[in-house]
């Protein structure tokens, strides 16, 4: 085995792709505020002003420690990376930029697209656990989770995937389809953070009268459904510029493929929606609305990764599998593995991504080479192989490394408010006022403190 | 139970980057894959096991 960085010029991009693509790298922070909106919402009110200043400061320990060294590890396609040779194959593991994103011409090439996209991408994910942590999740904990998260676990995860990595070279290099293919995050960005969100939720363990002795969980509903379904349609305006964009930037793909993949977005977020809405109609005889909008974000999930490789049709099964795989996960996770998990970000995230990623292997047909520009080297055959490999690198080398670093994080800095912080309600012991008005009461006032 | 579940997961991705390094022919390569991927499974079910709160015995 050798160690051989490697120095590849990034290909050009056209004036106009490059503004189409930069107008649609600025819709990405709407999928962020739709996040933010819908941890709140699914969250306590006593907590709701944590929330909000949780994912604001998430956000910004996540864009500096990306800029500082998150980018030189993730890097980008064609750029300077760390190899180790395998039996004469080579193993494309980190990048080799220079830290504080040094040597970066931002002039438009797809190189400085990327990291601007990027930006927001590291963004969106750390907003991922917040919804798994709600209620209990200590303000500088967040800070120092979403620090760690930014500096290691997303950028390794997303240069193997995006940055020419092992992943993405699955085909070149053994002939396993185009090698793992993810054209907007489903794994990089939405598994990543929804493991994520699955240790924090391990490790912080349930709010306090979730579960009763016997193990029974209490319904503990969101404070403002107004805010998760408003957060929905703002996401979806992020999703379908981030969906775009990758398409753009990591296929390669025309600015006109764009249209097929905004279809596609709205497809699957909108079968997914009305499937959990059909779903809690029949078995609870109403539509229930948090479990919908849950539904609706992970038609959005799966949508990412084959976007631009499937017909709307396809998009349409894709989001129905979602909906239902989501409404089913949410309570499967809460009854049966007793894990507390209040925004339902692990279901929404990480099996809704899982799903995605299967589905480029199953239902995704890709172009062949005069009608598509894009960089996808191999053929058809095994690229389930490909996508396989990519979810058993998220189980066994993501979660581990993932839930390490915050046990580590914990066992230094714990990580849980105090039992009397929980009881005060988290806008109040960390942040010294209420979200609301005195005058405003809610139900989740009256559950047990 | 959780330290070996961890193992566990790591061991099936591990075994997943062996069979792809040294392994040529399809059938093979997509048995141990998919032997790599049962690891991890039987990993995960001991991780998610481990978390399980304890329950009173009130009997």
């Amino acid at each position: 085995m050798t160690l051989s960085p490697l120095t590849v010029i990034s290909p050009a991009l056209s004036e106009t792709t490059a503004g189409i693509c930069f107008l649609l790298i600025l819709l990405v922070p709407f999928a962020l505020v739709g996040l933010a909106l819908i941890n709140t919402g699914l969250g306590r009110s006593r907590s709701a002003a944590h929330s909000m200043m949780g994912s604001l400061m998430a956000i910004a320990v996540a864009v500096l420690v990306y800029f500082i060294f998150g980018f030189s590890w993730q890097g980008f396609a064609g750029g300077p990376h760390h190899a180790v040779i395998v039996g004469g194959k080579a193993w494309n593991w980190i990048a080799a930029q220079p830290f504080f994103m040094r040597g970066m011409e931002f002039n438009g090439s797809y190189s400085s697209l990327e990291a601007l996209l990027q930006m927001f991408c590291v963004g969106l994910a750390v907003l991922i656990p917040l919804g798994a942590g709600a209620d209990r999740w200590r303000l500088g904990a967040i800070c120092a989770s979403s620090a760690l998260f930014a500096g290691l676990t997303y950028p390794l995860f997303g240069h193997w995937v995006w940055s020419d990595g092992w992943l993405a070279q699955l085909g070149m290099n053994y002939g396993l389809g185009h090698g793992f293919v993810d054209v907007g995050g489903s794994s990089s960005i939405q598994v990543v953070g929804g493991l994520t969100a699955l240790s924090l939720a391990w490790i912080l363990g349930p709010r306090r009268g979730k579960y009763s002795a016997e193990g029974m969980p209490a319904a503990v509903p969101g404070h403002n459904a107004v805010l998760v379904i408003l957060g929905c349609l703002l996401a979806t305006v992020g999703w379908c510029g981030l969906n775009s964009a990758g398409a753009i930037l990591f296929i390669h793909a025309e600015a006109a493929r764009c249209v097929l993949v905004t279809v596609n977005t709205m497809l699957a977020a909108a079968s997914a929606g009305l499937t959990a809405a059909a779903i809690t109609q029949i078995r609870f005889r109403k539509p229930d609305a948090s479990l919908t909008a849950n539904g609706w974000m992970g038609g959005l999930v799966a949508s990412s990764a084959a976007c631009a490789f499937v017909k709307p049709a396809a998009a349409v099964v894709i989001g129905i599998i979602a909906g239902a795989l989501v409404t089913f996960a949410v309570e499967w996770f809460e009854f049966e593995l007793k894990v507390d998990d209040p925004g339902g970000a692990i279901s929404v995230h990480a099996i809704a991504g899982i799903w995605g990623i299967l589905a480029v292997g199953i239902l995704a047909r890709f172009p062949v080479a005069p009608l598509f520009s894009g960089n996808l080297p191999g053929t058809d055959a095994g690229q389930w192989l490909a996508q396989l490999i990519g979810i058993a690198t998220l189980i066994g080398f993501v979660l581990p490394l993932t839930y390490g670093l915050n046990w580590l994080l914990n066992r230094f800095y714990p990580q849980r408010v105090s039992i009397e912080g929980e009881r005060q309600g988290m806008d109040l012991h960390e942040l010294g006022a209420d979200a609301y008005p005195d005058f405003v009461t809610h139900a989740d006032e009256f559950i047990q403190r | 139970m959780k330290l070996a579940g961890f193992l566990l997961l790591l061991a099936g991705w591990l075994l997943v980057l062996a069979t792809l390094a040294l392994l040529g022919s399809a059938p093979a390569r997509t048995g141990f894959l998919l032997a790599g991927i049962g690891v991890e499974v039987v990993g995960m079910v001991l991780v998610a096991r481990a978390h399980l709160p304890v329950q009173e015995d009130r009997g």
